[in-house]
This record gives structure tokens, C-alpha cells and sequence, in this order.
């Protein structure tokens, strides 16, 4: 049967403002899917974000949405989790609104274990403003400020996050709609802070100049060069090069959450809304 | 007899061809500049063209 996203969508505003083929809207899907799994209300949820194409996805979402400054979708995720811990937090934003302009905030918001879900919709450019390069974009890959190719090594999130001390880190890619609609449900079901990075393409500002003319070719390029953790193992660091692990890749479950620890100290519960 | 029946909002549909390239059956193919339901014949309902419709413009359903 046809599934009815008409219900938790702002039918009003679409058609959206994505270019023709954004993998975002295969990763809203999958978002409407995940959550109306999980049975959460559209009162209890949260959908947070900071400035950039991906950010203007909860627009778009008839939960309670917000619509930040640049890189602060998680600062203001923190105050509202804080603020009233029965709420189910997702923030989201690209790989630029993360990891360059709000980096900061996303390193020390996966060292706090904060009970929320991060979104990185990692399409390697800045797509709103022109395709400029990321810090995710691939080095040697074209981009509007890097015509001869980029000369950076790039950033692995997954990694990164690890490193800060996320408790969940899961990676999947806008091919994979099904996967990623488990991966969400797994990174929703997780206390703490859960990081997803989901590896989707920009036709418009990436597509065009990296040999990948069609938006079908991108989601195409992404199957061929996922590979899940079981493949992984089996495969050599040579056989690896240039592809990219999906699935969960990291669950420490033994961290302490942070609203918890904060309730211990204040001597009353934040759960409780503090009366 | 029809397997399923494809319902496309013109009006959201952008023209990107996901769906025309991932479709395993050949079902659909463009018309000016819109996805276009070809032949309902082929279509088996396996539904990745609505899955992976990124402008909320195809539903498939099963008959």
C-alpha cells in the first residue's frame, strides 16, 4: 500500500524548494516512516535544524520545528532538552551547518551524551550558496572554490563523532531508504547522544562536476560504493579504498546520559518538568 | 490484469528521473519534463519508485 505522508507533512508548502533530485526528500521519507514507527506524538517531537538546504527540511514537517542560526541547531536542541526532557530531540543539518560552522557545538554536544539524535545529510558541498567546497568534499573532487580539484583531506564524521565520545554511530546513504528508515529507528530508540550520517548527492552543485550527471547516477554511485560492516571485514584496506562503511558503527551503551547526571546534582527531576 | 495502480501529482513531480532509472520493470518514462506511466502492465508493486521518489510525487498501490 501507497504509505501516507500527507499526514505529518505541511501539504502546504511543498512542492519543496530542493533542486530536482536531492536525495533530502528519500531522507524525509525515511525520517516520516522512522518516527511514525517509533509512535511518537507529533507534540512529543522536536525537529530541530541550522541554515542550509537540508535545514529547511522541518519546514516542511508538521511536528514542532525550529529553524536556527548557522551551526546552532544543537546548542538550541541542548536548552530544549534540558528545558523539558520529555521530548524526543532530533537536530539535524548538512555537513557544512555540523561540521565547519557548527563543529564546535557537534564535538561537545557527542562529549555531553545528551539523549537526542543528530542528522548529518552529508552531500560533500555547500548547495546553497553555489557549491563551494565542504570540509567533507573528497580531495581531488571539483567544486565551484576548488576548480582544479580539492586540495584538503576531508572529514569522516562517523569517526569524528566516535572520537568525541558519541554512544551511537550509524551510517547509511540515501539509496538505502529502507536501512535507513532502521538505522533512524535504532539511532530514536538509543539514550544518549546518537549521530547518523546519511551520504546523499547534490546533482546541482556536486553531481555536475564530478562525473555523476544525473541524479539517478549519483544514488547509483552510492550503491556501489557502500559496503555494510560484515562485507567490510572481509575486505582488504586495499579493497576499501574509496568506499565507505554503512550500518551501526559504534553503541556504548555503558555512558551515563547527561539530563540524568544533571538531575542528580539539582535534586529534583527535569522529567517532572521541575514541579 | 494490473498488478497495481500508480497515482503521479504533476504538480510536485520536479523531472528528475529517479524513479525512471531505478524502476526494475520499465513502467514509466518521461513526458514533457514529468514522469509518465508507460505501461501499468509490468509494474510488480515492489514500490522503489515511490521510495525513493524525493518530491512526494509517485503512489503506488497494490491492487
Amino acid at each position: 500500500m501507497a504509505y501516507n505522508y500527507e499526514e505529518y507533512i505541511r501539504k502546504g508548502r511543498l512542492p519543496h524548494i530542493w533542486c530536482p533530485g536531492c536525495g533530502y526528500g528519500i531522507i524525509m521519507k525515511s525520517m516520516i516512516r522512522a518516527i511514525a514507527d517509533m509512535g511518537w506524538s507529533k507534540d512529543e517531537t522536536v525537529i530541530a535544524s541550522g541554515i542550509g538546504c537540508a535545514s529547511r527540511l522541518p519546514g516542511y514537517l508538521d511536528f514542532n520545528t525550529l529553524h536556527t542560526t548557522h551551526g546552532r541547531s544543537l546548542a538550541f536542541a541542548t536548552g530544549i532538552k534540558l528545558a523539558n526532557p520529555a521530548l524526543k530531540i532530533v537536530a539535524l543539518g548538512g555537513d557544512g551547518d555540523m561540521s565547519a560552522i557548527g563543529g564546535n557545538h557537534f564535538i561537545h554536544a557527542c562529549r555531553r551524551n545528551i539523549d537526542m539524535t543528530v542528522i548529518i545529510f552529508n552531500n560533500n558541498i555547500y548547495g546553497m550558496t553555489g557549491g563551494q567546497y565542504s570540509p567533507t568534499t573528497p580531495a581531488g573532487a571539483k567544486a565551484t572554490t576548488a576548480p582544479f580539484g580539492m586540495l584538503e583531506p576531508d572529514f569522516d564524521l562517523c569517526k569524528l563523532a566516535i572520537a568525541a565520545g558519541a554512544t551511537f554511530v550509524g551510517r547509511s546513504t540515501s539509496y538505502h531508504a529502507l536501512p535507513m528508515e532502521k538505522l533512524f529507528k535504532e539511532a530514536f530508540s538509543h539514550k544518549g547522544l546518537s549521530v547518523v550520517e546519511i551520504i546523499t548527492g547534490c546533482p546541482t552543485g556536486f553531481g555536475r562536476k564530478n562525473n555523476q550527471k544525473t541524479p539517478a547516477s549519483m544514488l547509483l554511485w552510492q550503491k556501489d560504493h557502500a559496503v555494510t560492516q560484515k562485507m567490510a571485514e572481509k575486505m582488504s584496506a586495499e579493497e576499501l579504498e574509496g568506499k565507505f562503511v554503512t550500518g551501526i558503527l559504534h553503541q556504548d551503551t555503558s555512558k551515563n546520559e547527561y539530563v540524568e547526571n544533571y538531575d542528580k546534582v539539582t535534586g529534583f527531576t527535569l522529567e517532572q518538568g521541575g514541579k | 490484469m494490473a498488478k497495481s495502480e500508480i497515482k503521479i501529482n504533476k504538480e510536485r513531480c520536479k523531472g528528475c528521473e529517479i524513479c525512471v532509472v531505478l524502476c526494475p520493470a520499465q513502467v514509466l518514462d518521461m513526458q514533457d519534463f514529468k514522469v509518465h506511466v508507460a505501461d501499468i502492465e509490468k509494474c510488480t508493486a515492489c514500490m522503489q519508485c515511490e521510495l525513493r521518489c524525493p518530491d512526494f510525487a509517485i503512489e503506488v498501490t497494490r491492487l
